[in-house]
């Protein structure tokens, strides 16, 4: 209101309203509370010591990528056979793990599974740090990384010569950059409410003007909500197409070539429902691990991690199948390469990672079909950890068995990762969980404001039919 | 000329669609709603027409979808012809994955700046509350008017009636 605003009356009567069925306005104003609370206060023991592993893990992958960048990528164990090995496996696992967050966002918005409100927006940020995360991996792997925007289709004095549009790896480029920016645009979007609430409440100082900024004025007004829950529709629906093509897009840089182990149909939905196994295992890892560092557990309750077990299961069995599809086709089709590919991947020298990525992949998961396992904490957590080893076996066997023996036996290699891959994998990991620990810290975790809607919401439905 | 702003808040939104409800059934014009989350059933008690932002995405999408058909054939058929490995120039299917992620990122990037262009929301913008906690815990039905238009006090007693928890009257100058 204008400077001139004078407030001539308040009327006010208490206790009119006696609290409503949803417990009148301090069950709203209690859920802001309990995500407001871990930002404002001090960060506890865990965190810190989880926030210093990160940054050491961090620092001797950016020590790593610095060695390689200036020595050149033959510091990597790759050869003439094996060209592609951690690196690629090190994407594919990372952007696999992306999905999980724009499923449980998006898809889950639109088959309107309510139970997703306490977990989308941490499985957002997750996506956006694993796609970071994966990205570092081509642009490092092309050697001279400060060339990379020679991917992009810009106008040269070449010709101009123009990308590869028939590349699969091309397209690659594309589909990992608009899933970045899609996944940004809506992890924000869904933000803007929940930055005016924390630029209303508890917040002061720098803090409250960096929230302010960030919610653009945002005042609450039922004609902005009305559009803003149509804008949240819209780009869900852009963002479940766009997911499923991510990966598809990836499944194609070996689909599309004529590799045996990799010139396979069935890749795309073989590969779209790994990336949401992996990337449920992850959120599983992470969100059990927050809410009782954070102390969530009122949000993030069993309930929930029982939901994401089941698409755990679901996701875990569609891979199990997969993989003996795999198997049927190479014996079915009769070609000889892709049968060796493949009996080669479970009683070659790399059998080891083959029967580990089986026993992770397709036999853990079916503890879930057991209650008692989806509703322990605990075993769901060792579990999660089985799925994240598993399918970053998978993408090392997929990548490196297919490739070690190729069909001229006198360049049948072995791959060994040197020390610098190996840190260049630590380098991600410490990323993605620097990135995820200060988001904790430094935003809501939990969407206020969905939470408060169906909060809200439910109690309106209650006493609707009473 | 002076004009008065009334604001009456509630603890839930159950009792703010009923005042709503009531309001405008008995003519008075809503200035607006102010709510700490969305609220089911509000857009058809306010009247609200449905937002058109699915035209823009329309729109934006096949602007996308059309340039980036569009450029890769330029590129690929007159600008500069590789031969690929024996492909077609114009490997119209080829095109199709990055036809659509630009359809996707044009589609969604617009919808978002017209969204916010819609709705005046901008980094800096001030934002105008017409109550401290609206964006807490607290649903809020905002009325203005000219100062001699009417008898204002029917509007509050309708508001009272309503259940409102507290309603103030302000009068800009």
């Amino acid at each position: 209101m204008t400077p001139q605003a004078r407030t001539v009356e308040v009327d006010r009567r208490r206790g009119v309203l006696s609290a409503g069925a949803s417990g009148g306005p301090r069950a709203l104003s209690r859920i802001t509370d309990d995500v407001v609370r871990p930002l404002n206060a001090w960060p506890g023991g865990g965190w810190c010591a989880a926030f210093a592993a990160a940054l050491t893990a961090l620092a001797v992958g950016i020590g790593c990528v610095c060695y390689q960048v200036a020595t050149g990528i033959g510091v990597w164990g790759l050869n003439r056979t094996v060209g592609w090995a951690f690196d690629i496996t090190n994407f594919v696992f990372w952007i696999g793990i992306g999905h999980a967050g724009t499923l449980i966002s998006a898809i889950l918005l639109l088959f309107r599974q309510h139970w997703r409100t306490s977990i989308n927006r941490s499985a957002e940020a997750m996506t956006i740090f694993a796609v970071l995360c994966a990205a570092i991996f081509p642009l490092i792997h092309m050697g001279r990384p400060w060339l990379a925007f020679f991917v992009l289709p810009y106008p040269n004095w070449r010709g101009p010569l123009w990308v590869n549009f028939r590349s699969p790896l091309l397209w690659d480029v594309f589909a990992i950059n608009t899933y970045l920016t899609i996944s940004l645009v809506f992890w924000y979007v869904g933000m803007i409410p929940d930055f005016a609430t924390l630029r209303d409440r508890g917040a002061d100082g720098i803090r409250k003007s960096i929230y302010g900024a960030l919610s653009l004025g945002w005042n609450g007004s039922c004609r902005t909500w009305a559009r803003y829950e149509t804008l949240n529709t819209i780009l869900a629906g852009l963002a479940t197409p766009l997911v499923i093509s991510v990966h598809t897009i990836v499944s194609m840089d070996f689909a599309a070539s004529i590799v045996p182990g990799w010139h396979t149909t069935l890749f795309p939905p073989y590969f779209v429902a790994g990336a949401v196994y992996s990337g449920f295992g992850m959120v599983l890892t992470l969100l059990i691990l927050t809410r009782s560092l954070m102390q969530l557990e009122r949000y993030i309750t069993i309930r929930h991690l029982e939901a994401m077990a089941k698409v755990t299961l679901l996701t875990g069995s569609i891979v199990g199948f997969s993989y003996a599809t795999e198997f049927f086709t190479a014996w079915f089709n009769g070609s000889l390469y892709e049968k060796a590919t493949l009996y080669g991947r479970a009683t070659g020298p790399y059998a080891w990672a083959f029967w580990t990525m089986v026993a992770c992949n397709a036999a853990a998961p079916q503890l879930l079909w057991f209650r008692r396992v989806r509703t322990s904490a605990a075993a769901l957590f060792v579990l999660s950890l089985f799925v994240n080893i598993g399918m970053w076996l998978e993408r090392f066997v997929i990548i490196v068995t297919s490739l070690h023996r190729s069909y001229l036996p006198s360049s049948w290699v072995m791959y060994r990762p040197t020390m610098i891959e190996v840190g260049t994998l630590a380098g991600s990991f410490g990323l993605f969980f620097t990135c995820f620990l200060l988001f904790i810290r430094l935003l809501p975790m939990i969407a206020i404001w969905e939470i408060k809607a169906g909060a809200s919401g439910e109690a309106h439905g209650a006493a609707g039919h009473a | 000329m002076p004009r008065e702003h009334v604001v009456a808040t509630y603890a839930e939104p159950r009792a703010l669609i009923a005042a709503v409800t009531e309001l405008r059934a008995h003519g008075f014009k809503i200035y607006d709603v102010y709510t700490p989350c969305p609220v089911h059933g509000l857009d058809e008690a306010m009247g609200l027409r449905r937002s058109r932002l699915g035209l823009v995405t329309f729109a934006a999408g096949a602007l996308g979808a059309s340039a980036a058909l569009a450029f890769q054939f330029y590129a690929a058929v007159f600008d500069w012809a590789l031969n690929v490995g024996g492909k077609p120039d114009n490997s119209t299917l080829a095109f199709v994955p990055i036809t659509f992620e630009i359809t996707i990122l044009a589609a969604g990037l617009t919808t978002a700046a017209a969204f916010f262009l819609r709705c005046g929301l901008f980094p800096g913008a001030a934002a105008r509350l017409a109550e401290p906690r609206v964006t807490d815990d607290t649903f809020a039905i905002e009325l203005r008017w000219r100062s001699n238009r009417f008898d204002t006090g029917e509007a509050r007693r309708a508001l009272m009636r309503s259940g409102a928890l507290a309603i103030t009257r302000t009068v800009v100058d």
